[in-house]
């Protein structure tokens, strides 16, 4: 990692993680003093960012384009809400061992898939393992039989449709439409109390800052060239000798891991997990906070999944005709004008300047840019190219 | 019980012509006094009574007495029972105009006070409704509407009683059409089930079987588990429900066989679009399910045009629709080809969050123009009912339809493709654009006429849409990825992948909805699909050769 950059990462988790809860635990007269309100939604808003973190490692790297990764958002979500829905206990409105909807629903016994959730220490794997199999074994499929490009988009769509209407099933023993929500305690402390949401806050943004790390050493990684190099020309990469296969589903798992613990980080801050949270609008949306953002960027999807988010709360508050409104207005801005969002549009201007101000223009570090590697091809590339050689 | 026995001995006796001797006779005229008696058993007796004349100068008093319209005046030392007409204010006095119990002779306008209303209460109006109810099936049997005639004879069957065994007879010797004699024949044998001899039992059970009544199984299932009947009877009957059985064997799995037909038709009628400009450019158009809902509201907006300016033409307004909505489509299709798409070719991903985009506006904005809450499309009248094409299965006109316009799209689009200098020219561009441009078609122009058509004919969807769902500003959304599944699975440029593709995707999601529920089918329907492409990565047909490998 470059130094100018350890140090801008170093700076944004100190304020991440230690500033913005000192701010908030100061007394509300201090004019530094962030309310637990806003303290809450930025939780929220750096738990999408850890997605679009993911997110960006799957698109703006390896060049696969998921339209279904709000599955893995609420795979993740789920598994933390079904422990907190545990943990509630017998303080329910019903005063029932069992979740509330598991009474409205007579269910007499707990499901047998809701047991092991009893268990901290099995929740806290089964948020990373269940997105994580699940993605592996979809991608197994689709990466395998080289389902890629628009085909494999179609597909991850079709598949957040699924979850999404499989979610909202009664009979599915997760809440149906209502999902989970009305939780009280996590690990013992009370969701009520502002220390804890602040602690929640502090790990989302600790959280935060080593899904940056993990995700910059992979693209820094060998693997990460490959990454680059398979979506650049997929089929030079399988003629070179490497299996772009194997390289798209090691990114499609961890960036599905990285969705699910965005989701569990996400539950217990927002209090509530609905099947619409992974539907196909969610999922096509988290999309364009990495396209806002900057794809291939990393701290462009983080800065996008923000920005877009806050921009949101605004305008569904303010002007809730406007948002969808400014949600398709923005989809089609970004593509249009801004093919590598606001870091890479901020990089180009910076170059310019630099470029003007230094005559030896040569020494400028061009930051990553989408547009750069993204090169006009020539001619008309057919649909989605299919190979026809067989795997190795 | 009695009172079907009630109605039906009624409906005898209207058949044989009513006797004079009734219209005025002792009783009636007894019970006449009685309906202003104090006692409700008395007035309900009285009902019965008047009733029973089945004289329909005495039911119209029961309909007059069940709206509130019948009052009783002193006269001398006797009550008398009147109707009321229309009533009027004269000073401070309500007048009204009243008339005589049965002959309905004026007898003057008196004020309201010297009236006492006799109300009908609940007791009194349940009592009235069957012989009303009754000289509705009686009417509705004379009827020179077949459907309403079908009704009367349904009814007379469930009621199954003894005594209406000779006007169903009298029925049948009259009625012309077939599927009402049918009925007709039904009803006659389910009276002979329920009240004759053994050796008229087996014959009607015999008949019901024949007839693959439906309806006739809880009482044949009856007569065959009933121990006092005799083994003839009990044979008969169990023959006759194994051949019910079998005939609802068939019926369900025609009926299954074409509401596959009908989903595959929609899914085709609008993957079609997406197909070809998938095939010819490389783009999934994520706005086309918005094009149908632009082709949906422009048929309302037809429609209401038509409701407004010529009401006595309003059945011909979905054949103006379809059109119109084609050209909607299409317009809004090139507007957004020329606009943005075009300037992202070759970056199919892109476009498909560019089109997303356009979906998301286009849908907002219907949803601002025309409110949230889902419209009225009212179906032309040609268009609604059913064509009954075996006895317990009668096919929507509406679907038949979409199925014929989906067949006459899909020829249309081969007839375009195959026989004209525009088909050839999207064809080479298809199969290599750059050769093509080298050779002098103008690409661009292809391609903006093919996504125009591309577009125009999801708004042909979305007219056709109108007919047999909900438009609301999300109709797109509701089919649109089951469209891109065909598209998917169907493979690029080649129709009949499409077409194989919607018939596969829409046969086999009716055909498992039974078993696993309408949403583990769509989910089963998913796997497969990814299944399908382990096996042909690029969908049913897909291009071969050196072009294949961009």
């Amino acid at each position: 990692m470059p130094r100018r950059e350890a140090v801008a990462l170093g700076v944004a988790a100190l304020l991440l993680v230690v500033a913005l809860p000192i701010c908030n635990a100061l007394p509300t007269s201090s004019p530094l003093h962030l309310s637990d309100f806003r303290l809450n939604l930025f939780g929220k808003f750096l738990a999408y960012a850890i997605l679009a973190l993911g997110l960006d490692l799957l698109w703006g790297y390896a060049g696969v384009l998921s339209l279904g990764h709000g599955v893995f958002f609420g795979l993740g979500a789920y598994a933390m809400g079904m422990h907190l829905m545990l943990e509630i206990g017998a303080k329910s409105v019903y005063q029932s061992a069992l979740p509330d909807f598991m009474v409205w629903n007579q269910v007499k016994e707990l499901p047998l898939f809701w047991r092991p959730f009893y268990s901290g220490a099995f929740t806290l794997a089964a948020i990373v393992l269940v997105p994580g199999l699940f993605a592996l074994a979809f991608g197994f499929l689709a990466f395998r039989s080289r389902i890629r490009g628009v085909y494999f988009s179609i597909i991850t769509q079709a598949l957040a449709l699924s979850a999404w209407l499989v979610f909202n099933r009664n009979e599915m023993r997760l809440g149906g439409t209502n999902g989970l929500a009305d939780f009280k305690t996590i690990f013992g402390f009370s969701l009520n109390q502002a220390s804890t949401q602040r602690g929640l806050y502090a790990v989302t943004a600790l959280v935060l800052v080593v899904a940056y790390l993990v995700c910059r050493w992979i693209t820094n990684s060998r693997a990460g060239k490959v990454l680059v190099a398979i979506r650049d020309s997929e089929t030079r990469v399988l003629f070179s000798g490497y299996s772009p296969a194997r390289y798209k589903l090691f990114v499609f798992v961890v960036s599905a891991v990285l969705a699910g613990v965005a989701g569990a980080l996400y539950a217990p801050q927002v209090g509530i997990i609905t099947p619409a949270k992974l539907g196909v609008l969610p999922s096509i949306e988290m999309v364009v906070w990495v396209a806002a953002g900057g794809r291939g960027t990393l701290v462009g999807a983080a800065l996008g999944a923000f920005g877009v988010n806050w921009m949101q709360s605004w305008l569904t508050t303010s002007y809730p005709d406007l948002w969808l409104l400014f949600l398709g207005g923005l989809f089609m801005g970004v593509v249009l004008f801004f093919p590598d969002g606001l870091v890479g549009a901020l990089a180009r201007t910076a170059t310019r300047m630099m470029r003007l101000t230094r005559s030896a223009s040569s020494t400028a570090t061009p930051t990553e840019s989408a547009r750069s590697r993204e090169a006009p091809r020539t001619g008309h590339p057919r649909p989605e190219p299919v190979s026809r050689t067989p795997l190795q | 019980m009695t009172r079907s026995l009630l109605l039906l001995s009624l409906l005898v006796t209207w058949l044989a012509g009513v006797p004079a001797s009734h219209a005025q006779s002792p009783e009636a005229l007894k019970a006449l006094a009685d309906l202003a008696a104090d006692n409700a058993e008395k007035r309900e007796a009285a009902v019965n009574v008047l009733g029973g004349t089945r004289d329909p100068k005495w039911l119209e008093l029961l309909a007059a007495l069940r709206d509130g319209n019948v009052y009783a005046r002193t006269q001398g030392k006797a009550l008398e029972v009147v109707v009321g007409g229309t009533k009027s204010t004269k000073g401070d006095a309500e007048l009204i105009d009243i008339a005589s119990a049965y002959t309905r002779t004026a007898l003057g306008t008196v004020p309201v006070a010297s009236l006492t209303e006799i109300a009908a209460d609940r007791r009194l109006r349940i009592a009235i409704k069957p012989f009303l109810d009754a000289d509705e099936t009686r009417a509705q049997l004379a009827s020179a509407d077949p459907e309403r005639r079908r009704g009367a004879a349904l009814k007379l069957g469930h009621q199954a009683d003894a005594s209406a065994a000779a006007v169903v007879e009298a029925a049948i010797a009259k009625e012309s059409v077939d599927r009402v004699r049918e009925t007709l024949q039904q009803a006659q044998a389910l009276i002979r089930l329920a009240h004759g001899q053994a050796a008229d039992r087996i014959l009607a059970a015999q008949s019901l079987g024949n007839l693959h009544s439906f309806d006739a199984m809880p009482a044949l299932q009856g007569l065959a588990a009933d121990p006092g009947a005799s083994r003839a009877e009990r044979d008969a009957a169990t023959h006759a429900i194994r051949q019910i059985e079998r005939w609802s064997l068939l019926v369900r799995t025609v009926e299954t066989l074409f509401q596959g037909a009908s989903l595959a038709s929609i899914l085709l009628l609008m993957a079609l679009g997406l197909a070809i400009v998938f095939g010819l450019m490389g783009v999934i158009n994520m706005a086309h399910g918005e094009l149908m809902a632009l082709g949906a509201y422009s048929t309302f907006v037809v429609q209401n045009v038509f409701r407004a300016r010529w009401p006595e033409a309003f059945d011909a307004y979905f054949v103006v629709a379809l059109p119109v909505s084609f050209v909607v489509a299409a317009v809004v299709g090139v507007i957004l080809e020329r606009g943005v798409i075009r300037r992202l070719y070759g970056r199919p991903l892109e476009t498909l969050l560019l089109t997303w985009g356009a979906s998301l506006i286009i849908q907002q904005g219907l949803r601002l123009w025309f409110g949230a809450a889902n419209v009225d499309v009212s179906s032309p009248s040609w268009l609604s009912g059913g064509f009954a094409l075996m006895n317990g299965l009668t096919l929507p006109v509406n679907r038949l339809f979409i199925i014929a316009l989906a067949a006459a799209s899909v020829g249309g689009m081969y007839g375009l493709l195959f026989r004209t200098g525009a088909g050839l020219r999207i064809r080479a561009v298809t199969q290599n654009r750059a050769m093509s441009a080298c050779l002098g078609v103008r690409a661009g122009w292809v391609d903006a006429t093919t996504f125009a058509l591309g577009a125009g004919l999801a708004g042909l969807a979305g007219c056709a849409l109108t007919q047999i769902g909900n438009v609301g500003p999300s109709l797109g959304q509701n089919y649109i990825v089951d469209s891109f599944m065909v598209v998917v699975t169907g493979g690029v440029g080649k129709l009949a992948g499409t077409i194989l593709a919607a018939a596969g995707i829409g046969g086999l999601n009716k055909g498992i909805e039974p078993a696993l529920g309408a949403v583990f089918a769509k989910v089963a329907i998913l796997v497969m699909v990814i299944l399908f492409l382990q096996r042909r990565p690029a969908g049913l047909f897909a291009t071969r050769g050196r072009s294949a490998e961009a």
